[in-house]
């Protein structure tokens, strides 16, 4: 029952990493319909600049304090993060405006490639480590019930706990803002959104740069526990499963999404796959998705497909 | 003035109804076909033939494939390198299973297996399309990584993992030389680019290019999506398989399941948008661009650099290689959404008024 216990909580936990890159997927998708694959490489550029920053900042000026520098570092990275987004909007959105979703998704495709050579290029291919001072031991927790407790990571708690003050503060954000209610006609319509005024290109700017940060996030986080490397990118690529659950247009159904398919993924290979070889992590969210799409392709919580001639 | 077809009266259906309909067109290809099989062996050494020739026949009947569904049918499809994978696999374990297994019915038989794995993925393509079926072919791809690694009866259970096949002979003709190996890839593509060149506009076609244009218009006027769609799958991953089964037996002689990971089926994806959604000519510019582009940036960057006297990594060069790829396929997504093969026929166009435009 512990060992039961770790597993589903290694899973949750595993799950809330997902959602912060799912998240970054939802947030373009609901404010400009794109299917934005570049995710994985906006976290990987993310990390690396901020690796790399928090690494020559003390180099450059001397400066001691670890704190300040990661600061400085984080900030850094959101500007180059505000700039990307500025650029691909300059150069690439602008020009697709009304195109058709498989046009801007292979547009992205292009954007993911040229941001995983540009960034490697700019930062440096080694792996780096990004160190924010996450307490790293892990704990026991539930002693008194089950003999010898469970064990939990800290960092994992830590992340988790950032992961969910980020997502509420991105509901407020939707929710609450002149600029949320803005995003979600753009989401809505983007001729009608541009005809009573609101600045498409600004919309846009926005939201890439949100998504940026949490691409950041994300990659702060899956970067101080693997290390930053070019393999982030994959990580991405787990995300997609996430979303085709929880709904394209749902947060909400980011984060459920990610918890099952991280609970999913963990349990499945502790009693799964031993039947069937091993290292069925990587496809079991994939097949997952792909039941999903054949019964209910608008996901768990997102707006029903609809067809017009 | 040369390329022009006043004078070509058509006189029958059969004349009407060729696949080249105009003469010049019909003696160009003739004329490339030939000095394809019988002048290029004399001219190219077998390095050419072994970094640039084979890999190019075999990826742009691949992209012939992927051009069929995407271009074509406008389904995307992230699965094409495991569709290549399923060809080659069981191309081999039909080889190496039965006795005396002629090569060219075993890879066949890959290209009828990738056809059934093609057409379980492409069933998601009925009710969902675009981005979500880009999740469903993905599937296919992180599935078939993971059988061909995991599951011992592929690989015939090889300690290492890696599958490798030998003295291929067709009717007592061994092929072990590059020449040799060139000239057969380039049968398997003549007849399948004529096949493809010639099912695209017949009334499958037709239907194909009508679901993409838009599917539910297409629905209304009679169209089955589910034939339409499920035959382009069938069709494109047949053609699929059987590039994968010879990338595997031709090119690679042996061969892991890296050898066609999801990279692979970014690389046919790309071939597509650059060479030309849509269009059988344009499968081979892609191709040869993206067969072409990485050697060329290998041997030109490095020398550009030492002009400058910077040392250029071979690591730059990837990375290097990379934010080109990925600016061009932007570049060719906003600039010309029909890609290589649109220049071409503009090109094509300005020669029939050439040299007395009026």
């Amino acid at each position: 029952m512990a060992f039961f216990l770790e597993t589903l909580f290694g899973g949750l936990m595993a799950g809330m990493l997902y959602s912060l890159v799912a998240l970054g997927f939802v947030l373009i998708f609901k404010a400009s319909g794109v299917f934005n694959f570049a995710q994985g490489a906006m976290v990987l550029v993310a990390a690396l600049c901020m690796a790399r920053f928090a690494e020559w900042i003390p180099a450059w000026t001397g400066l001691e304090s670890k704190l300040l520098s990661n600061i400085l570092a984080f900030a850094v990275s959101v500007v180059f993060m505000f700039l990307l987004a500025w650029v691909i909007e300059r150069l690439v959105l602008r020009h697709l405006v009304n195109q058709e979703g498989v046009t801007l998704l292979m547009a992205t495709l292009g954007i993911t490639y040229f941001i995983d050579g540009f960034g490697q290029t700019l930062f440096g291919s080694d792996i780096y480590k990004i160190d924010v001072g996450m307490p790293k031991d892990p704990v026991f927790v539930l002693d008194g019930i089950f003999e010898g407790g469970v064990l939990v990571n800290q960092e994992d708690v830590v992340a988790a706990l950032i992961a969910a003050v980020l997502v509420a503060a991105l509901s407020l954000f939707f929710q609450k803002t002149g600029t949320g209610r803005a995003l979600r006609a753009v989401a809505d319509d983007h001729q009608a959104a541009q005809s009573i005024g609101i600045p498409l290109n600004r919309i846009w700017v926005i939201v890439w740069c949100v998504a940026g940060i949490t691409a950041l996030v994300a990659g702060i986080i899956w970067g101080s526990k693997l290390g930053v490397q070019f393999s982030l990118t994959t990580v991405a690529l787990r995300a997609l499963p996430v979303i085709i659950l929880g709904g394209l247009t749902s947060v909400p159904g980011a984060i459920i999404g990610g918890l099952i398919i991280g609970v999913g993924e963990k349990l499945s290979e502790v009693y799964l796959g031993p039947l069937v070889g091993g290292g069925i992590e990587i496809w079991f969210a994939y097949m997952l998705a792909l039941v999903f799409l054949l019964f209910r392709p608008q996901g768990l919580f997102g707006e029903k497909i609809i067809d017009r001639v | 003035m040369f390329y022009r077809e006043n004078g070509q009266f058509k006189t029958s259906y059969r004349a009407d109804q060729q696949i080249f309909a105009i003469a010049q067109d019909r003696w160009a290809i003739l004329a490339i076909i030939a000095f394809a099989a019988i002048g290029v062996p004399f001219l190219v050494d077998e390095y050419l033939f072994r970094a640039i020739l084979i890999p190019f026949l075999i990826l742009s009947l691949a992209a012939l494939g992927v051009n069929i569904l995407v271009g074509y049918c406008g389904q995307i499809s992230l699965g094409s390198g495991a569709f290549m994978a399923v060809g080659a696999y069981m191309a081999y374990n039909t080889y190496i299973r039965i006795d005396g297994m002629p090569l060219i019915v075993a890879l066949l038989a890959g290209g009828f297996f990738a056809t059934l794995v093609g057409m379980f993925f492409g069933i998601p393509s009925l009710r969902v399309k675009g981005l979500y079926l880009a999740v469903a072919t993905l599937a296919a791809q992180f599935f078939c990584d993971w059988a061909f690694l995991r599951v011992g009866w592929f690989t015939n259970n090889n300690a290492s993992g890696s599958v490798s096949v030998s003295n291929l002979s067709v009717l007592g003709w061994t092929i072990d030389t590059p020449v040799e190996k060139y000239l057969f890839c380039l049968g398997f593509l003549v007849v399948f680019g004529l096949l493809a060149k010639n099912l695209v506009r017949s009334a499958i076609g037709r239907e194909w290019m009508a679901i993409r244009d838009m599917d539910v218009a297409a629905a209304v006027i009679g169209i089955r999506p589910m034939y339409a769609k499920l035959s382009a799958f069938a069709v494109s991953s047949f053609i699929v398989g059987v590039a994968g089964a010879l990338w595997g037996f031709v090119h690679l002689g042996s061969w892991e399941p890296a050898a066609f990971s999801i990279d692979r089926s970014f690389q046919l994806l790309f071939m597509v948008i650059i060479g030309g959604m849509g269009s059988i000519m344009g499968s081979f510019f892609g191709a040869a661009f993206i067969v072409v582009l990485p050697i060329f940036l290998n041997q030109f960057l490095p020398a550009v650099g030492a002009l400058f006297g910077a040392e250029i990594s071979t690591a730059t060069v990837s990375h290097t290689e990379y934010m080109i790829f990925g600016a061009l396929i932007v570049w060719f997504l906003i600039v010309e959404p029909h890609g290589l093969a649109k220049l071409w026929s503009i090109g094509k166009q300005k020669l029939r008024l050439w040299p007395f435009p009026h």
